[in-house]
């Protein structure tokens, strides 16, 4: 069985991987990271995206051993609840959520759509979120939240940028 | 949800991945980004025994502007491309192609060269090769060759790539004049129609036009027939661009599903192909 | 520190730190110790018999510990049928075993059940089981179903589960007098639920305390658990079910799935935990569909637009087995038929039918959208043919605010409304004339604006117990714990409705004790009170309701005990801001926590008072609620294409008042959601041989951001004298209400082209038929 090297929110695993195990079932199963859902069987949902190396990618749809030498963020690894991330502060605050199953991997999608695009119109954030089902808002919510959070952290950029979420050296 | 059991091997060179094809045969199965085989393993319609991730091979990745002449490698991703002010610039017909295919999350993992290789009849990309008129540069134990877009596609997830070859990159002239746009399918977000022109334009008339067609037929296809009625056609005169690109789909086998019958498609064709042909006179 | 209302007030929701960290539980973040995987053998006909099941390759796979046919079962001495719930004169209830017996009936039916170590090896080895089928006729199709053979069931030799015919008021003089009938057969096309999280379970069975514990994904825990005891044969306390954090419902958790009761047996048979989570492609096949109707309607009018009389004949496909409540849903229907408007007369025949799909059941609405949408267009029709405003037509028959409670031919009574005033509302927020004249104007480009209207009422707050077909009231436990903090259990069981929000903000202001200091419990069967959950938008309007009956009786308790210490009479007492006072005389005050440490700790006491203040209360309501609305929806439809592009959505809704406009808003606009998706973008297709087409994410398009637009909403509150919080539900009003606004705004573009009617989804393709120039070589205006 190989043997992956993987940062996975800041720590570092050694794990042995069968070869079809997904991603999402090793942040989920053997490192109990169940932060991050799993929604769908056609890479269509997002319900299972982190952020691999800084990007956001659907964990579903990725064998673990692809993973290996990378360094991944889980929504566990975003924000605590005592040290929320703006865009976590602005789900809440903006009620961008409902039963919360799709929310994990939406506010990891919205943290990698500003950081490509630290201002986005309301067109952009829809098209930046269009790999994130939600049954439950109809968007509207979570439309103003990432638009919300993207104020707030241009106004602090200090603070919570995605550079800061990776581990040192997980940046390629 | 769960793929059968396979081996992984990720080579570091490509001799050593032509070896690994060599030894396994039709039961390897190469990996690029994974974002189409990766689906079908889960939902086992696809059950290689051995994965062969290109991953791990230096050199696959890319984009090059060198004399008017864009190359890139097969293992770029989509976001990249998404994402290239080269491209923007020079191919905007692949540039859009980029930024409509798929998630953002699918473009962060899925590659060029796995998206063409596939075969899908679906694949964007196809349509943008075929208006490039681009070369394919195909690498296999005996050296590498090089085919046109054109004959590369055979098929319904048939192409000409033989299971011991790797398609390693793709070049095309640059086409400053060029636009793709796409009707998308409400839940894959596929193309219904997609559509991609590169124009050469004398003064605000076309001189010359390249139009590729995806999501119609099994596989994408140049639409002769309208090229040739595009030449001398200016595209602020409505009436004429319409005509000329009405039949768009004529002798094509067109494909008819729930969200679109053939009939449909073949009209939307002709709709979509005049939108790509002004967009691409926007510049 | 001054008090502060809580009720009214935008409260961020207390449920969602735990959900925006990842840290809260959903089923399948459950992990015990020793636990298997079960996967599913599933028909890939729609009718077939079985002929054999050879697990012999699958048992011999590595990490499979049983594997189980529904003669296993039988073996094992379980011979029973999966419960259904609903209750009608004649109904057909052919037997649903939980695994196909001798004949799979709809693609994806449990065939049999394989339990490994992991889910990886429990997929393995249900590949390697080995059926025999032998295909039998299928039928897919309702009205053929209707009409005769083949049959889903030939032990019944019908496919008519039940008829509903009803005549009330004078409908052939009504139809003899009319000076125009209007016509027209609607479908109201099958959709599936999709919630964000799948069917999920996981079936623990503790042999030392014989206690059986199931963890779901549900919408119903006590429910759950009286039906799996009741399958089992086991006491009912010894069954515990939790709902944990819920991933979405939308009714289709309102259900008792064969695979529930099925990993409980296996988990009892085994002595180990054993956990199933479905796939998304098992979802769509599995779990209930919505909708599904096919109805023919004739509306009979005056030329002023006064409608005298509703015709219906209405088919509602059951799918292949009676569920919990299949044969129910389509039953509001008819009775819904009237809508807002003063109809004296009515006739309906309602047809339930079986054929050889997933059964379907509640989906948001159940059976009311299907009425809203189908009086909802029938006045569009009938305004088209008049040549009338929409509005005019609508006005014409409304009852009148000042006509309330008012009763409606079918039977029901509306509790209030103001159906003028929400009309108005949002004529005037959509600049409704504007609007029109833009219409005019763009028509002259060849561009083609709708407008769509719609004015609804629907009833929900399921509901007085002897009009429904399970319980209808609901419980909430509150207990004054000796440092003052509240504990509150209610009998119903959110997942995503935000009660653990606004249940606190009602205590806090009438016990005037802090937010923070108020827990909510839900969803766990050995720690609240029996309740009867969560569905047909009844958790505040019942569940809240009932916690409204505690806090009063714990307000009872408080003053006397206040009374006592003051040696005062309790009639003079009052609570006032969150503390007990002398009423007129603000000088004296005992908290809450004060009142519930004198109580706690038995000193002080009034004589005869026993100590302790908590209180469990149950509300049972004496009617339904009826809450409405109006929305306008405004498309431009491509010519070119067909393609239709929302470009204004203004919804007004009338709820009653509202607890916290946060959590209502985020309701409607979830409903707007799910409405305008019917309308333009879903549909469950089976094909002829009973395949389920439309079976991923892939082919049936819930909608992406990108495919919605910003709703534009506002509110009238007109209260209810049904529940003691004036309150009426919200879950399912966007939905009841957009979906005809949509199809009305679509049909209004179309206007010119002649076209009065296209079932939904309106998909481009339909569209773009209807506007090709006619073969005559007509040209339209």
């Amino acid at each position: 069985m190989p043997q992956i090297e993987i940062d996975v929110n800041g720590a570092h695993h050694s794990v042995p991987v069968e070869p079809r195990l997904l991603l999402v079932h090793l942040l989920r199963d053997k490192l109990e990271l169940t932060g991050t859902h799993v929604g769908c069987d056609t890479s269509s949902c997002g319900a299972c995206t982190v952020l691999l190396n800084g990007e956001s990618v659907k964990s579903c749809t990725m064998f673990a051993v692809q993973a290996d030498g990378s360094a991944v963020i889980t929504i566990e690894g975003i924000g605590a609840s005592d040290a929320l991330h703006p865009m976590q502060e602005a789900f809440w605050k903006m009620h961008g959520l409902q039963c919360g199953y799709c929310t994990p991997g939406m506010i990891v999608s919205a943290v990698d759509l500003l950081r490509r695009n630290p201002d986005p119109s309301d067109d952009e954030i829809r098209a930046g979120i269009e790999g994130n089902l939600c049954r439950c808002t109809g968007y509207e919510n979570i439309i103003r939240a990432v638009r919300s959070a993207a104020a707030a952290l241009r106004n602090d950029e200090s603070r919570h940028s995605v550079a800061e979420l990776l581990p040192v050296g997980g940046s390629n | 949800m769960i793929p059968t059991k396979f081996e992984y091997a990720k080579p570091s060179s490509l001799d050593e991945a032509f070896a690994l094809l060599a030894e396994h045969g039709p039961d390897a199965k190469l990996l690029a980004g994974g974002h189409s085989l990766i689906p079908m393993m889960k939902l086992r319609l696809a059950e290689p025994e051995m994965l062969i991730d290109l991953a791990g091979i230096p050199g696959l990745t890319g984009i090059t502007v060198r004399d008017g002449r864009v190359s890139i490698g097969a293992m770029t991703k989509h976001a990249t491309l998404a994402a290239s002010e080269e491209l923007r610039q020079h191919a905007p017909v692949l540039f859009e192609a980029a930024n409509a295919l798929g998630d953002p999350q699918v473009r962060n993992r899925g590659t060029i060269g796995g998206a063409l290789a596939n075969g899908d009849p679906g694949c964007d990309y196809a349509a943008v090769m075929l208006a490039l008129d681009a070369t394919f540069t195909v690498a296999g134990k005996g050296g590498t060759r090089e085919e046109a877009a054109s004959s590369f596609m055979v098929g319904m997830f048939e192409t000409t790539l033989s299971p011991e070859e790797v398609l390693v990159g793709v070049s095309f002239a640059a086409a400053p004049a060029s636009a793709y746009v796409k009707y998308a399918h409400p839940a894959s977000g596929y193309p219904l129609v997609g559509a991609a022109v590169v124009l050469s334009m004398n003064g605000d008339a076309i001189s010359e036009a390249r139009v590729g067609v995806t999501g119609v037929g099994d596989h994408a296809f140049r639409a002769g027939s309208v090229e040739k009625a595009l030449a001398g056609v200016r595209p602020s005169d409505r009436t004429a661009l319409e005509g000329a690109c009405a039949g768009s789909a004529a002798g094509v086998d067109v494909r008819s599903e729930p969200a679109a019958g053939a009939g449909y498609r073949s009209a939307m064709c002709d709709v979509y192909v005049s939108r790509a042909v002004l967009a691409a006179t926007r510049g | 520190m001054a008090f502060t209302t809580m009720v009214g007030a935008k409260i961020k929701r207390r449920e969602d730190p735990r959900l925006i960290t990842g840290r809260a539980t959903y089923v399948d973040d459950v992990h015990l110790v020793g636990g298997l995987h079960a996967a599913f053998v599933r028909s890939p006909y729609a009718h077939a018999k079985i002929v054999s099941v050879d697990f012999k390759e699958a048992k011999a796979k590595p990490g499979v510990f049983a594997a189980y046919s529904a003669a296993d079962l039988k073996a094992a001495g379980f011979e029973g049928s999966m419960p259904t719930a609903a209750e009608l004169p004649g109904l057909q209830k052919p037997m649903h075993p939980p695994l196909a017996l001798n004949e799979a009936r709809f693609v994806g039916e449990a065939v049999a059940i394989v339990i490994a170590n992991d889910p990886y090896a429990a997929r393995d080895a249900a590949e390697a089981v080995v059926v025999t089928y032998e295909e039998l006729p299928v039928v897919i199709d309702m009205e053929k179903a209707a009409e005769g053979g083949p049959f889903v069931h030939s032990e019944i030799g019908t496919n008519v589960a039940y008829e509903m015919p009803m005549k009330l008021g004078e409908v052939d003089e009504a139809f003899a007098n009319a000076d125009l009938v209007v016509k027209q057969r609607i479908v109201n096309q099958r959709v599936v639920p999709c919630p964000m999280e799948v069917r999920t379970m996981l079936a623990n069975w503790e042999p030392g305390p014989a206690q059986l514990t199931l963890w779901a994904s549900t919408q119903i825990p006590h429910l759950l658990r009286t039906n799996v005891a009741m399958m089992l044969g086991l006491n009912e306390t010894k069954v515990r079910v939790i709902a944990p954090e819920v991933g979405g419902g939308f009714g289709a958790k309102l259900q008792f799935y064969a695979e529930e009761f099925l990993v409980c047996w296996a988990a009892m048979q085994l002595g180990r935990p054993v956990k199933y989570i479905e796939t998304r492609s098992e979802c769509f096949q599995n779990m209930t569909h919505g909708r599904d109707q096919v109805q023919y309607v004739e509306l009979a009018a005056k030329k002023d637009g006064t409608v005298l009389g509703l015709r219906m004949k209405i088919f509602s496909n059951l799918g292949a087995y009676n569920y919990m409540l299949t044969p129910a849903i389509a039953t509001f229907t008819p009775m819904m038929a009237p809508g807002c408007y003063k109809i004296p007369a009515l006739e309906s025949h309602l047809i339930g039918v079986f054929t050889n799909t997933v059964a379907t059941d509640a989906y948001r609405g159940a059976g009311r959208p299907e009425a809203t949408f189908l009086i909802e267009r029938m006045m569009d029709l009938l305004a088209a043919e008049l040549q009338m405003d929409p509005v005019d037509v609508r006005r014409k028959n409304f009852i009148a605010e000042s006509e309330f409670p008012y009763p409606i031919v079918t039977g029901l009574t509306y509790d209030s409304g103001n159906y003028e005033a929400s009309l108005a509302k949002v004529l005037e927020v959509s600049d409704y004339a504007g609007l029109r004249a833009k219409q005019a104007e763009l028509r002259k480009e060849g561009r083609y604006l709708g407008i769509g209207l719609s004015t609804y009422v629907e009833v929900c707050g399921m509901g007085p117990s002897a009009a429904m077909p399970a319980p209808g009231w609901d419980s909430a436990t509150i207990r004054v714990e000796p440092t003052g903090s509240v504990t509150v259990m209610t009998g119903v069981s959110p997942h995503g409705q935000g009660q653990e929000t606004t249940f606190a903000q009602i205590v806090a202001d009438d016990l005037g004790v802090p937010i923070d200091s108020i827990n909510i419990i839900h969803g766990d069967t050995d720690k609240v009170q029996y309740g009867v959950g969560t569905f047909g938008s009844r958790g505040t309007a019942v569940g809240g309701a009932a916690l409204k009956l505690a806090i009063r009786t714990i307000q009872e308790k408080a003053i006397k005990i206040a009374a006592h210490q003051w040696e005062a009479n309790p009639d003079d007492l009052e609570y006032k801001d969150g503390k007990i006072t002398v009423k007129g005389d603000p000088s004296k005050s005992l908290t809450t926590a004060e009142a519930g440490f004198i109580a706690f700790r038995g000193i002080n006491l009034p004589a005869g008072l026993e100590p302790g203040l908590d209180a469990t209360r149950r509300f049972e309501p004496p009617n339904f609620v009826y809450p409405f609305g109006a929305h306008i929806c405004v498309v431009e439809v491509d010519a070119r294409t067909g393609e239709v592009k929302i470009v204004k959505y203004v919804a007004v809704d009338d709820c009653g008042p509202i607890i916290n406009p946060l959590i209502v808003e985020g309701q409607i606009h979830g409903g707007l959601a799910q409405g305008i998706a019917q309308a333009l973008f879903e549909e469950a297709v089976y094909d002829e041989s009973g395949q389920l087409t439309s079976g991923s994410f892939m082919d049936y398009a819930i909608p992406h951001a990108e495919q919605l637009l910003s709703f534009e909403t506002d509110h009238t509150a007109t209260p209810t004298d049904v529940n003691p919080l004036g309150i009426k539900g919200v879950g399912e009003a966007g939905t009841i209400g957009s979906t005809p606004a949509v199809v009305n705004a679509v049909m209004d573009a179309l206007a010119p082209f002649g076209v009065k009617h296209i079932d939904m989804p309106l998909r481009p393709e339909k569209l773009w038929a209807a506007m090709q120039p006619k073969k005559n070589g007509q040209v339209h205006a």
